[in-house]
């Protein structure tokens, strides 16, 4: 057995290295980071692109007309497309089955102004930059700023939906409190975006 | 349980149920409307579509809660005859076999007509996605076609 704290795993090698050592360089980089605030602004943009590219988000925002459904993220059923305003076609609208709430006798999800990011917004398939950089964009995103991204993605109440998705459904991998702080971390160092 | 008041076929209705209850349940059960028909329970198959404020809802999974103040219309009170010009074109070209899934499939092109007047065969086949085990799809389509010739 290896003493706790002394070894270091590269594929099947194990370094030992001096606890002090270790502890020392983890100090060393947080200390670093702690003052380059576009390093934990960019820290930050990372743990919210594992919100953003969670099922609960980017299944409904698609880049083409078909959304996704489910934790698995497959197509939609009943040939649900997004139609000229993002709600669905005639007689086949996102409401035609979601309503304000979830239904988890049925296992139908819903939220108030249930619907598909605008197609300007789509991010199934992009990496973590590119999404920043469409989501920061005023032409995609609806002529917001970063205040008003900010109050969208922690106010808005078919986002918010996320993190009560009902049953048989995850919610994103962080918890709304921490998106939140996230989220004001990045935007306090100007909401840089990774390469 | 509470109370719920809305508008069905153009007359006031009042039931006191659970909030959770299928509008499809209050419809059958309860308000003795038959001609709705339980295909899925899942909202996969559209033989529950009726209209909520003119539009089309698969009623199997849409609760009552949602339904206050609405306006509901069912295959029953589509047309004070039965002649609407869908169920005239469905006559027409002997669209039902077994007939099951077919006032779910009316309600569904009567919402999309309401909506695009003239819709093409692109339109038809992405508003109208019930299931037809008979496979009556094909004069379906030819029903609805010539329910919107001039």
């Amino acid at each position: 057995m290896f003493a706790r704290g002394c070894h270091v795993g590269v594929g099947r090698l194990c370094l030992t290295l001096p606890v002090a050592a270790i502890v020392a360089m983890v100090s060393g980089a947080a200390a670093q980071d702690a003052k380059d605030p576009r390093s934990v602004a960019l820290a930050a943009y990372d743990r919210i692109a594992t919100v953003l590219q969670s099922p609960r988000c980017i299944n409904c925002h698609p880049r083409g007309d078909r959304p996704t459904q489910a934790d698995d993220r497959h197509v939609h059923g009943m040939n649900v497309q997004r139609g000229a305003d993002n709600t669905g076609v005639a007689a086949m609208r996102c409401s035609t089955c979601h309503q304000a709430h979830n239904n988890d006798l049925a296992g139908v999800p819903g939220a108030p102004h249930w619907h598909l990011a605008p197609r300007s917004m789509g991010w199934a398939g992009l990496s973590k930059g590119e999404q920043c950089r469409v989501l920061l964009d005023p032409r995609n995103n609806g002529g917001r700023g970063v205040p008003e991204l900010v109050a969208h993605m922690t106010g808005d109440a078919l986002v918010l939906w996320a993190w009560s998705p009902g049953r048989g459904r995850m919610p994103p991998p962080l918890s709304i409190e921490e998106m939140k702080i996230a989220l004001e971390q990045w935007a306090a160092a100007g909401a840089p975006c990774p390469e | 349980m509470a109370k719920f008041t809305f508008t069905l076929n153009g007359a006031p209705a009042t039931v006191d149920i659970d909030p959770s209850t299928p509008l499809l349940w209050v419809l059958r059960d309860h308000l003795g409307l038959t001609g709705t028909k339980f295909g899925c329970g899942a909202a996969q198959c559209g033989a529950c579509t009726v209209h909520v404020d003119g539009e089309a809802v698969r009623s199997c999974v849409y609760t009552i809660d949602s339904v206050e103040g609405a306006a509901v219309t069912t295959i029953e009170g589509l047309s004070k005859d039965g002649l609407h010009r869908l169920q005239k074109a469905w006559i027409e070209h002997q669209v039902p076999q077994c007939g099951y899934c077919q006032p779910g499939f009316i309600m569904a092109a009567a919402a999309l007509i309401a909506q695009q007047p003239k819709p093409s065969d692109a339109d038809i086949e992405a508003s109208i996605t019930n299931i037809c085990r008979c496979g009556t799809y094909a004069r379906i389509k030819q029903a609805i076609r010539s329910a919107v010739m001039p």
